[in-house]
């Protein structure tokens, strides 16, 4: 357990504001700095900003690049022009998720893919395994940091630091390049938070300036605790939860970011199938009154019947009662259906709502 | 950096202990509570419980995990704290006041003997104790 710890270019940052650090993936991360729940709301009222340099930045390029994206990615990447990114998967053969991934496209062939920090390497070496035209694949994580930037006032905080009003007008899933703190960065108008707002990345080396800077101006710097809240809030899956190498974008409801008319692409057939047989679970929000807290394996019941599991769960920041989500057999996965969760020796009753009206 | 009140008694699960009288108040300390995070849920007895020292009595849970509490004394639950269980805050912002949680009528005085001094339950508390 002595493995020594990745640390990310804010690292001494997090440490001045003393921040409760974990390991996450490898890396030294902050959990939180004063409170899971305070943190989230400031998100959710105002501004809040996450160090997510942890999460792995591949550059992809060269000739062949979108041909290999296109055999590698469930969605389709000839569908995006430079200055546009987009959600999508990494599939295996069995349909399966290998990692879920944001792909940045810069130039016709040339991309930067943005996957989660717990799967960089198992990434790399699938994608080396399938690059067999020599497209230049090189692992950038180290040279720049990511900070998002979320929360309703987060894109005014963000345009008026960079002097960039044209970031207001950029639309979701679109980025822009331009300067903050002295250095070079790209503003992609993503998140994970269900807010509006931007995820930067900027050099290493301007990193720190980018981050005070932000905090000067008001922004609640947030740890992964309240960034699992968030997302959980917002109905967004994570890997290892909701989605991993075993489960299917058909049953993960992700099927938005499948474009199975493309050409073809690793999984495709597996998924073609899954959709057209009769799913046997799928994911869904389960809404309760309690205050207890549902959590990642925890059982789901119809009476007696086990009918699914938890794969997150969370007291609320925002609703001020617990939410989760998890797989049901398909049969109860429709809206309105009322189960019963187990928490240790006892049940809380939840109601089967969409991901998406979690907070609904 | 944790409060530590001079005139209480301590246990090595982080519980606190005021005695007033023959009743012994019981709440969790503020090192316990700042470990914890934000309290979100607490299950308590019910007055009449019966409780031995060192016996499960409830479970505090927070946004990030679930700690079980147990009695640092041998006694009947007569009056829970019923303003907490749904201002699961207050257990964080004030644990030695509006957050304690059961009141205890002792059965025995010979548990206080063996519960900790503010002194020692600091070093213990400091040392990573539990």
């Amino acid at each position: 357990m002595d493995t020594i710890l990745r640390q990310t270019p804010l690292y001494a940052a997090h440490l001045h504001l003393k921040a409760r650090m974990v390991e996450f993936a490898g890396w030294a991360m902050p959990v939180l700095y004063t409170g899971i729940l305070e943190e989230a709301r400031a998100v959710r009222n105002g501004a809040g900003m996450f160090d997510i340099s942890h999460m792995g930045r591949i550059q992809v390029e060269g000739e062949g690049a979108t041909a290999l994206l296109q055999h590698l990615t469930s969605n389709d990447v000839s569908a995006l022009k430079p200055s546009e990114a987009q959600y999508s998967l990494l599939t295996n053969p069995s349909g399966g998720i290998i990692d879920d991934i944001i792909v940045y496209r810069q130039g016709e062939e040339t991309y930067l893919v943005v996957i989660n920090a717990s799967n960089t390497d198992k990434d790399l070496t699938w994608i080396a395994e399938h690059n067999s035209g020599g497209v230049r694949v090189v692992n950038e994580t180290a040279e720049t940091a990511m900070i998002a930037v979320q929360g309703p006032q987060a894109p005014a905080i963000v345009a008026r630091i960079a002097g960039q009003p044209s970031l207001l007008e950029l639309g979701r899933f679109h980025y822009e390049t331009g300067e903050i703190g002295g250095g070079t960065a790209t503003f992609c108008r993503t998140g994970y938070t269900g807010e509006d707002g931007f995820e930067l990345i900027v050099p290493a080396e301007t990193a720190e300036k980018v981050w005070q800077l932000f905090l000067d101006a008001g922004v609640m710097a947030c740890g992964l605790g309240a960034r699992d809240a968030l997302r959980i809030e917002a109905g967004y899956p994570l890997y290892g939860h909701e989605i991993d190498d075993t489960t299917n974008p058909v049953e993960a409801g992700l099927m938005w970011a499948v474009k199975i008319d493309k050409p073809d692409f690793i999984g495709r057939e597996s998924i073609t199938s899954a959709k057209s047989s009769p799913a046997l679970r799928r994911l869904v929000g389960l809404s309760t009154q309690e205050r207890l807290q549902p959590r990642q394996g925890y059982t789901i019941y119809v009476g007696e019947e086990p009918v699914g599991e938890v794969t997150s769960g969370i007291f609320s920041p925002t609703r001020g009662t617990s939410i989760a989500m998890g797989y049901v057999a398909a049969r109860y996965a429709r809206t309105g259906t009322q189960v019963e969760i187990g928490i240790r020796d006892r049940r809380a009753k939840a109601t089967v709502v969409p991901k998406k009206n979690l907070l609904a | 950096m944790a409060t530590v009140p001079a005139d209480l008694k301590y246990s090595k699960s982080h519980e606190w202990v005021k005695m007033e009288g023959e009743i012994a108040v019981i709440g969790i300390t503020d090192h316990a509570q700042a470990e914890l995070g934000d309290i979100t849920y607490l299950d308590l007895p019910e007055p009449g419980r019966i409780l031995a020292a060192d016996s499960l009595f409830g479970e505090v849970e927070s946004v990030k995990a679930v700690s079980e509490l147990f009695s640092p004394v041998s006694g009947e639950v007569v009056e829970t704290n019923s303003e907490i269980t749904s201002a699961t805050e207050l257990v964080n912002e004030d644990p030695y006041g509006k957050g304690w949680l059961i009141k205890v009528r002792l059965s025995s005085t010979e548990d206080l003997a063996s519960l900790l001094d503010a002194a020692d339950y600091e070093k213990f508390a400091d040392e990573g104790g539990h």
